[in-house]
């Protein structure tokens, strides 16, 4: 078996293209990514030299419902990221081999691709009693962490579990689990948190990253911006009913059967920074609040001690145009935003949720 | 201490298993399984509203994920007495089926495959050969040469780009894989359309759960309100969706995993005498046609089979406190009662106690606790959970379904019925049932449109919604036949709040470490006997764990007796 490494331009060569060929393919992935064309040069040269990025994706405390979810992304398919984008040389989900072969083909991949490659977590890692509540190969999670994270270029933490400590986390967190951030230091961190996140946004995220060659553009909670820049409830196509006063007032009630907005049966949207509302779930089949239950809020720090059906206090700009008509209304739009601000930070200031959203000043986005 | 073969990590499975075996002249002679992580789940949702609870119990698994939140909201509909509309049986029925059909497609070519195709192997192939095989198996439309040459094309690429990511270090070219070249190609080929295929059957979670993995749920009922005349509700777009998804499933089920399965087989027939373990198969039973109270209407029947006597099934009931109870000799835990006593989960109790090896570590000292799964005995009996057992249930009833596609499948191999007592049984057993559950999700279809034809909408009963209108006290259970086997959650409802809740789940019965007598459990029971050839590349044992499907995270979790019981959380 050949062993021998090829690039996008070696295996152009290999399929009887020509050097114009292939520049015409990078002038094409180039319009297509968006960039100039000054940008032909870089895009050509990374093709010529890359070969399929290292992949390195760890289990922790989990339940591989990441996984479950990346390998659902529709676009990319799994498996063109599997056999044409990345080299993913260890995922206990998928890898062929189990046990020492296993074991192996980590070490050997984290030695031969130093620096180079990168590292994705999947699940919490628990602390207390010393860290005997999770090991693997006889070993402690936090030392394989230690070790894996070492080498990586990035680290990109998929899930709650691994962003905020997840469902082992919640009160009264017994096995003292804690997020991947706390164990890793000196490198980017790309935070994917969710529920698990959307298949389609963990493909967009690695692929990115590779084919940009750089970290996306984080929030100050270290999530890409493409995907948690917006709280779900702005990109609701229920927002019209939350604005109107139209609520659902119990489910499966008259109102439900209308799809009228679910604030008042409990959804977290209006807290909630995700892409479930845009980017939707499955191909864009759906997501939680199109399919009639409120938003759980799973990509927030936290989510999981704020029960479910509880209704977010006092979120201002409900029944904007249900007032409409009463005097003094116009003044009420126009605090509508200040008082959206006070009315979170006070439900905040209770659950100890979202605080870092205050100091980021993100509030109002 | 005498030497071990470990495995550890097994992989292709969900969660941490390790399994150490001994082995003498090239068989197992004694084998260990243990569950190395844990995460306390049962302890979390304690003081907590009975109403969230499917949500954090559906988190027990991302690969099964949805059947524990069905036991959840069961367990809590049981306490409370409310009753769920027929269309939110249906819906939840219709979930239940496509779970299976993507857990089990995904089981076969994503997580067993490899352990009987060789990859590698498949570079050999003549696809005119494997052209001319797929089609006297199959109608199945992509088996021309020229389809089954560029998947080769694309393999070939790969293993000479060096870098074989997943497929790295696999045992490649070992003496017990036994497929023609032809036949490799053909499963490496439909490895390749599995993956692509079973995102799409979990689409029907998207429209009915919003999101898929881990859908959403609801006590008394679904939902997702149904009515024909909104964009944003079930209208006849959203089932016309389901139903060509349903439809779809179907056909690739009928045309690609059961020739597949059927195709295989006949190289592996030697398998048919291995695994077998225990003689004690266990189904509590699911899918509903007349409510979760007519257990008689299930189309998955209840019923234990002892010492594989398929003459007699004896009737099982998970609400009775003297059926099942949990063990703890050999696991990490420690009772008031002292190690020997086993609790019914009402009663259970659970105190941390890891007694194990300090980490890192080569071997677990097995004759004291070496697992954080528990032991759960029926009746005193270990038990197989599984598709297996309910396969053997519903044929040891003499169901029509059940007779009708295990004669014509064994008559097809020229295999006795003996033969599914093993771990080629296991996995035929698993493409069986997703024949069955494959219709049966196109029956419940039809049975919802003809519920909405008669003008009932109902998708939520909540009477008992608001938890004032709730007694003081309550208990339930909830339980289902998860893809890997019996599923149960008990529960106790005080003052408005989880007051205790237990899950005795498939991998715990399973994959758990012996019991006070020593009897062993499933896995390790299916050990013994299986040769292995060559201890670097432990094939063998791999392909009879992998048969169970192993599902971790669900079989590890605590609660306590009593516990602290929390009127409120710390933070609010």
């Amino acid at each position: 078996m050949k062993t021998k490494n090829k690039t996008v331009y070696q295996e152009s060569l290999d399929k009887g293209y020509s050097r114009r060929d292939f520049m015409k393919l990078a002038a094409m992935m180039t319009a297509y990514m968006g960039l100039q064309s000054s940008a032909i040069g870089q895009v050509a040269k990374a093709l010529e030299t890359n070969v399929r990025p290292t992949v390195i994706w760890l289990h922790f405390q989990e339940c591989t419902g990441c996984t479950e979810s990346f390998i659902k992304t529709s676009h990319p398919l799994v498996a063109d990221i599997l056999l044409d984008t990345i080299s993913l040389d260890y995922t206990e989900t998928l890898m062929a081999t189990s046990g020492e072969a296993a074991e192996t083909a980590l070490h050997t991949s984290l030695k031969k691709n130093y620096g180079n490659y990168i590292l994705l977590v999947e699940g919490a890692i628990p602390t207390a009693n010393d860290g005997v509540y999770c090991v693997i190969g006889g070993r402690k999670a936090t030392d394989i962490l230690e070790e894996a994270a070492k080498g990586a270029q990035a680290v990109v933490t998929w899930g709650s579990c691994a962003s905020n400590g997840g469902v082992q986390a919640a009160y009264p967190n017994p096995t003292g689990a804690k997020p991947i951030e706390k164990f890793v230091s000196g490198k980017p961190i790309i935070q994917v948190p969710g529920c698990p996140p959307i298949g389609e946004v963990m493909a967009a995220i690695i692929t990115q990253f590779i084919v940009f060659g750089k970290v996306p553009e984080l929030d100050g909670h270290g999530r890409p911006k493409a995907f948690y820049g917006r709280r779900v409830h702005d990109t609701c196509y229920r927002r019209p009913y939350f604005d109107a006063g139209l609520f659902v007032e119990t489910y499966d009630d008259a109102n439900a059967k209308k799809g009228y907005c679910l604030y008042k049966v409990g959804c977290k949207g209006p807290t909630t920074y995700n892409a479930c509302a845009t980017t939707k779930w499955n191909e864009g089949i759906s997501y939680p609040i199109q399919s009639g239950h409120g938003c759980l809020g799973c990509s927030e720090a936290g989510f999981w001690d704020v029960p479910f059906y509880e209704r977010i206090p006092n979120v201002a700009g409900a029944g904007i145009e249900a007032t409409a008509d009463k005097i003094g209304a116009a003044a009420a739009v126009g605090v509508a935003v200040g008082v959206t601000a006070h009315s979170v930070a006070t439900y905040i200031r209770k659950g100890k949720i979202v605080d870092k959203h205050i100091k980021d000043g993100d509030l109002n986005n | 201490m005498a030497k071990r073969l470990v495995i550890d990590p097994v992989t292709r499975i969900e969660g941490h298993l390790r399994v150490e075996v001994e082995v003498k002249n090239g068989i197992v002679t004694d084998a260990y399984s243990s569950g190395t992580m844990v995460r306390l789940m049962e302890e979390i949702v304690k003081g907590r509203d009975p109403r969230d609870v499917w949500a954090f119990a559906g988190r027990v698994c991302g690969v099964c994920t949805t059947v524990h939140s069905l036991a959840s909201v069961r367990s809590v509909e049981d306490a409370l007495g409310i009753k769920i509309p027929p269309n939110a049986e249906l819906v939840r029925n219709i979930m239940f089926t496509s779970q299976y059909l993507q857990d089990h497609v995904v089981h076969f070519y994503q997580l067993h495959a490899l352990d009987w195709v060789d990859i590698v192997a498949s570079l050999k192939a003549d696809p005119n050969q494997t052209s001319a095989i797929a089609r006297s198996i199959s109608p199945w439309p992509k088996s021309s040469p020229g389809y089954f040459k560029s998947v080769q094309d694309r393999i070939k690429k790969f293993v000479e780009s060096g870098q074989l990511g997943i497929f790295a270090n696999g045992y490649w070219g070992h003496k017990q894989y036994k497929l023609s070249p032809e036949v490799n190609l053909l499963a490496v080929a439909h490895y390749l359309e599995a993956l692509d295929w079973q995102k799409e059957i979990v689409k029907v979670h998207a429209i009915f759960g919003g999101k898929n993995p881990h859908p959403n749920y609801l006590v008394g009922g679904m939902a997702a309100p149904i009515n024909m005349d909104e964009p944003g509700t079930i209208n006849m777009e959203r089932l016309n969706f389901v139903h060509q998804v349903l439809k779809d499933a179907k056909t690739f089920v009928d045309q690609v995993y059961i020739p597949d399965v059927l195709a295989i087989a006949p190289q592996y027939l030697d398998w048919a005498a291995i695994g077998g373990g225990l003689h004690n198969y266990l189904s509590f039973g699911d899918l509903p046609v007349n409510g979760i109270n007519d257990p008689s209407s299930f189309k998955f029947p209840a019923g234990a089979i002892l010492n594989r006597d398929l003459s007699k099934v004896h009737p099982v009931n998970p609400k009775d406190e003297s059926e099942i109870k949990e063990f703890i000799k050999h696991s990490w835990y420690s009772y008031d009662g002292g190690d020997d006593v086993g609790l019914h989960p009402w009663n259970g109790e659970s105190k941390m106690n890891y007694t194990g090896p300090e980490p890192p570590y080569d071997q677990l000292n097995v004759e004291d606790k070496y697992s954080w799964v528990k032991t759960p005995r029926w009746k005193g009996h270990a038990m197989e959970v599984g598709p297996l057992s309910r396969m053997l249930v519903g044929y040891a009833l003499k169901r029509d379904e059940f007779v009708d596609i295990i004669d014509s499948s064994l008559a097809k191999l020229n295999a006795p019925v003996e033969a599914l007592f093993s771990t080629l049984g296991r996995t035929a057993a698993r493409a069986f049932e997703s024949a069955l559950v494959a219709n049966w999700g196109l029956e419940f279809f039809d049975q919802l449109i003809t519920n909405i034809k008669n003008g009932d909408t109902r998708m939520a009963n909540t009477e008992k919604w608001e938890p004032s209108s709730w007694p003081s006290e309550a208990k339930g259970i909830g339980f289902s036949e998860a893809p890997r086997g019996a599923l149960g959650h008990w529960i106790k409802i005080k003052d408005e709040k989880v007051d205790n809740y237990q899950m005795v789940v498939p991998s715990t019965w399973n994959s758990s470490p012996r019991d006070h007598k020593g009897q062993r459990s499933s896995y390790e029971e299916s050990l013994i006997g299986t040769p292995v050839a060559d201890p670097k590349q432990p094939v063998e044992v791999l392909r009879t764990i992998h048969s169970f499907d192993p599902c971790m995270a669900c079989a590890v979790h605590l609660y306590d007796e009593k516990g602290e019981y929390r009127h409120q959380l710390e933070i609010f």
